[in-house]
C-alpha cells in the first residue's frame, strides 16, 4: 500500500489513545506496517492531545508540517490548530462540538465563533467532513464514544485499505463489553457521515 | 493472563516502546525490578508492578525515589539475580550518587538501567541528554530507535551487563518509549517459583574504600577498552547504502533519516551509519566510515554527543572529512526533531533541493484559545490552594508571600487563576528552597509539596529546616497517590487497592511530628470554613509549620472504587 499519515488531535479525556489503539490493531491484523506516537503524562490533564499514526512503508511515527494525509479532529479548535500539518489534499474529518478550555471558563481567553472558520475550512481544503461528534456519540448511548464515531468516520472515507468488518472486529476486542453496543452504534453513525457523501 | 506475557514467540503485538522493554526484560529473565515513576518511563514500572502477581519469581517495587530503586536493583544484581531499574532522565540525577560508584564495583548478574529522556520537555523541567551519564560513569549504553529494538536491546542488555559485570544503560526518549509499533516477541521462559540469589562477600570488590576504589577505577577503564572493541563489531551498529556522503545517526532519528533517504532517493548517494551501541562510542567503525565519506552529517537529538566523538576520531586519525551537525548549524541542540526538519537538514548538507509540502494559506484561522494542562474539575489541590489563598489574603500577606512549589499535578497551580507557584527546581526543592528564602528575605514563605514527592525528597530537607530553625509553612498536599504519573502507590495512603491492603501505612502527620515540627495541622480542603480556621494560626505566625491537606485524587478514588 501507499504510505498514509494520519494525525488525530483533540483534548485530554476524549479517548484519542483508544482511537489510535483500535486503528493500530486493525492495521496489525491486516498485516499493514503501522507505527504511532502518543502523548502521555502532563499534557493529558485537559491539554491538547495528539496521536501521529503512520501506515505502510514509512518509519517515522511523527507527522511534520504539511505532511498529514488525513487529519482527524475530535474538537473544532484543535482541528484548526493542527492545520499547519495539513496540505491542500489532506482529507479533514472533524467533530464540530466544542470543548471549552478551562482558561476560557476562567475568563482569561475567548473561544472563537466557529461558523466562519468552518466555512473557510471547507473552501480551503479539497475534502472536508464535518459532523457533530458528541451529539452522535450521545445518540449512540454515551458521549464517551466520540472516539469511535471518529473512527467510523475515518473508516467511511474508504481511504484506508481495511474493510468495515476489520474495524468492527478490532472494536470488539478492545472495547469493554458493557460499552460495546453504544460503541458499535457510534461506529455506524460515524461511518454514515463520510460513506454517505 | 496479561496479553504481554500470554504472547508466544514470533507473535506480533502492537506495543508501546515501554511495553516492549518490559517484554524484553522478561525474555531476558528479569527477577528483581525497582523504580520511582516518571514520564516517559512510567509504564515500565506500572506493568512490572502488575505482572508480578502473575509471575512467581518476579519481584517489583515502587521505591521512594530513584536512588533507592537503583540500590535495590544493584544489590539484587550483586546477589546473582537479573535486575532492572527505570526512571525519567532527571531521575538519574537523583540516582547518580549510586550510579557513579556502582560503575566501580559492578554487578554479577545482569542489571539494566533504563533512562527515558524527554527532548522538548513534554512532561519535564529540563531536557538533559543522559547519554553523557554513560560517558561520565563509564557504563555501556544502548539506544533503541523503535519498540522492536527496545525489546531486543533490553534482553541483550542483560548479556552485555554480565559480560563486563557492569550495569548497562538503556537510553530511550519520549518518542521511543511512547511510540507504538508492531513487535514480534521472543521466547519467554516460564516464571514458576520464587528465586533467591546468594551474595558472595568480597571486600576488595564490593566496598569501595579508597584503596579498593583506586583499583576498581582502573578495572572499569580496562573494561571500557574491551567494550569499545565490542561496540565496533556490534550488530546494533549497522551501515546502509553507498556514496561519498554519509550520515551518522542514533535513537528515534534513525527513522527520520531512513525515511529521508527513501523520500529524497539517496540510497545510491548517501551511506548511513546507524548506531545503537553508543557507549563506548565505536571509534573504529566511525573512523572507517569517515574515511569513505567526503562529508558526514551527524543526526542526533539534543547534545552533540556523537558529533563530538566523530570529531575526536577525525582528529586522532588525521581525517579531513567535513563533519556537519550542530556546530555547523544544520540541526539544533534543543528540542526533539521532526522528520521534515531532518529531511531539510539532509538535503541542505548534501546540496540537494527539497521543497517541503506547504499548508495552504491559513490567515483566516482566528486566534485560538490555548489549552494548557489544568487541574481537573473537583481536584482537591484547587480547594487547598483556595483555602491558603483566602487566609493569606485576609491576613494581608498574599502579595508578598513567596510560594516555592514542587513536582506533581499541583505544579499547575502556577497558572491563573491560582498563581501560587513561584519557584521550582526539582523533586523536593519546595522544602530546601523555602529554607533558603526564609534566610535570605523577610517575606513570608509558603511552600507546596505532594505526598509522593515528600517521601521522595522532602524528608531530609524538612529535618534540616527543623534543626536550622527555618521559618516557613510547608503545605503537604496529600492526595493519597502519585497522581501525575498514573496513580502509583505512596507509603502513607489509606485509600488503596485490595492487593496493597496488607502493607504498613506511614502516617505523614506522625512523621512530621517525629521530625520535630511542633505546629502541625491536618485539614480536609473540601471543608473550607473549618480548614481556614485550622490553618489561620499557622499562617499568622512565623515559626516552621506544616499543614497537611488530605483528600484523595478524584481520579484515583474513582479508579480504586471500581476495583
Amino acid at each position: 500500500m501507499e504510505k498514509k499519515r494520519i494525525l488525530a488531535v483533540g483534548v485530554g479525556g476524549q479517548g484519542i489513545l483508544l482511537f489510535s489503539r483500535i486503528l493500530g490493531e486493525v492495521a496489525l491484523r491486516a498485516g499493514v506496517p503501522v507505527a504511532m506516537s502518543e502523548v502521555h503524562g502532563m499534557a493529558q490533564r485537559g491539554g491538547v492531545v495528539e496521536t501521529n499514526i503512520v501506515l505502510g512503508p514509512v518509519r517515522s511515527p511523527l507527522i511534520s508540517k504539511g505532511e498529514a494525509d488525513v487529519l482527524v479532529g475530535f474538537e473544532p479548535v484543535e482541528t484548526l490548530r493542527a492545520l499547519g500539518r495539513a496540505n491542500q489534499k489532506t482529507v479533514i474529518i472533524s467533530s464540530t462540538d466544542p470543548v471549552i478550555p478551562q482558561i476560557v471558563k476562567d475568563g482569561l481567553a475567548t473561544y472563537p465563533d466557529l461558523a466562519e472558520p468552518l466555512a473557510r475550512l471547507k473552501e480551503t481544503f479539497d475534502k472536508v467532513y464535518l459532523f457533530a461528534g458528541e451529539k452522535l456519540a450521545k445518540e449512540a448511548g454515551t458521549a464517551r464514544a466520540l472516539n469511535v464515531v471518529a473512527l467510523g468516520a475515518l473508516a467511511g472515507t474508504g481511504l484506508l485499505p481495511f474493510a468495515k468488518e476489520d474495524f468492527l472486529n478490532a472494536i470488539k476486542t478492545l472495547v469493554k463489553p458493557r460499552f460495546m453496543e453504544a460503541n458499535l452504534k457510534a461506529f455506524e453513525a460515524g461511518f454514515a457521515v463520510t460513506a454517505g457523501v | 493472563m496479561h496479553p504481554l506475557i500470554a504472547a508466544k514467540a514470533k507473535e506480533k503485538l502492537l506495543l508501546l516502546g515501554n511495553e516492549a522493554i518490559v517484554r524484553g526484560a522478561l525474555e531476558g529473565g528479569l527477577r528483581v525490578g525497582a523504580a520511582y515513576p516518571g514520564t516517559p518511563s512510567s509504564e515500565i514500572g506500572n506493568l512490572l508492578f502488575q505482572l508480578q502477581r502473575e509471575l512467581p519469581g518476579l519481584y517489583f517495587e515502587f521505591s521512594t525515589n530513584e536512588k533507592v530503586a537503583m540500590e535495590v536493583a544493584a544489590a539484587a544484581a550483586a546477589s546473582g539475580l537479573r535486575s532492572l531499574t527505570c526512571m525519567k532522565h532527571v531521575g538519574l540525577n537523583v540516582a547518580a550518587d549510586a550510579l557513579m560508584t556502582l560503575a566501580y564495583i559492578g554487578v554479577k548478574a545482569g542489571m539494566v538501567i533504563v533512562t527515558a529522556d524527554d527532548p522538548s520537555c513534554h512532561s519535564s523541567q529540563n531536557e538533559q541528554d543522559n547519554r553523557y551519564y554513560a560517558k561520565f560513569s563509564g557504563l555501556p549504553m544502548l539506544e533503541p530507535a523503535t519498540p522492536e529494538e527496545a525489546r531486543q536491546m533490553t534482553a541483550y542488555a542483560f548479556e552485555l551487563s554480565e559480560k563486563f559485570e557492569l550495569p548497562v544503560l538503556l537510553r530511550t526518549t519520549t518518542r521511543v518509549s511512547h511510540a507504538r509499533a508492531v513487535v514480534e516477541v521472543g521466547d519467554l521462559d516460564p516464571y514458576q517459583e520464587e528465586t533467591k540469589g546468594r551474595f558472595e562477600k568480597d571486600l576488595r570488590r564490593w566496598v569501595p574504600v579508597p584503596a579498593v576504589a583506586r583499583v576498581r577505577h582502573q578495572v572499569l577503564l580496562e573494561k571500557m577498552r574491551e567494550a569499545m572493541v565490542l561496540a565496533d563489531g556490534s550488530n546494533w551498529n549497522r551501515r546502509y547504502g553507498k556514496g561519498r556522503y554519509g550520515i551518522i545517526v542514533s535513537g528515534v532519528a534513525v527513522n527520520y533519516v531512513l525515511d529521508a533517504v527513501d523520500e529524497l532517493d539517496l540510497a545510491e548517494k548517501v551511506q548511513v551509519l546507524r548506531l545503537g551501541f553508543t557507549h563506548p562510542c565505536p571509534a573504529g567503525l566511525i573512523a572507517e566510515f569517515l574515511k569513505e565519506c567526503e562529508t558526514v552529517l551527524v543526526v542526533e537529538e539534543l547534545e552533540p554527543y556523537l558529533e563530538e566523538a566523530a570529531r575526536a576520531v577525525a582528529q586522532e586519525r588525521g581525517l579531513k572529512t567535513t563533519i556537519l551537525g550542530k556546530a555547523s548549524g544544520h540541526l539544533p541542540r534543543f528540542f526533539e526533531f521532526d522528520p521534515g526538519q531532518v529531511k531539510e537538514a539532509v538535503a541542505r548538507a548534501f546540496g540537494l533541493s527539497y521543497q517541503p509540502p506547504e499548508p495552504p494559506s491559513l490567515t483566516w484561522v482566528p486566534e485560538l484559545p490555548p489549552r494548557p494542562p489544568t487541574l481537573c474539575p473537583g481536584c482537591p489541590h484547587r480547594e487547598t490552594y483556595q483555602v491558603i489563598k483566602e487566609v493569606l489574603e485576609e491576613l494581608g500577606e498574599l502579595p508578598e508571600t513567596i510560594f516555592p512549589t514542587d513536582i506533581g499535578c499541583y505544579t499547575l497551580g502556577l497558572l491563573p487563576p491560582i498563581q501560587m507557584a513561584d519557584y521550582l527546581i526539582c523533586m523536593g526543592s519546595s522544602v530546601g528552597t523555602a529554607a533558603g528564602f526564609s534566610v535570605a528575605t523577610n517575606q513570608r514563605v509558603v511552600s507546596f509539596i505532594g505526598d509522593s514527592t515528600f517521601f521522595h525528597a522532602g524528608l531530609s530537607p524538612l529535618a534540616s529546616a527543623v534543626y536550622n530553625r527555618h521559618r516557613f509553612t510547608l503545605v503537604i498536599m496529600d492526595n493519597e497517590t502519585t497522581a501525575m504519573t498514573g496513580h502509583q502507590p505512596v507509603p502513607s495512603q489509606e485509600l488503596r487497592p485490595p492487593e496493597l491492603e496488607d502493607r504498613p501505612r506511614i502516617d505523614i502527620e506522625a512523621v512530621v511530628r517525629a521530625l520535630g515540627v511542633s505546629h502541625v495541622v491536618t485539614i480536609n480542603p473540601y471543608r473550607k470554613k473549618e480548614a481556614k480556621e485550622a490553618v489561620r494560626p499557622l499562617l499568622a505566625q512565623k515559626e516552621l509549620a506544616v499543614i497537611i491537606a488530605k483528600a484523595p485524587c478524584i481520579l484515583y478514588r474513582a479508579r480504586v472504587s471500581k476495583k
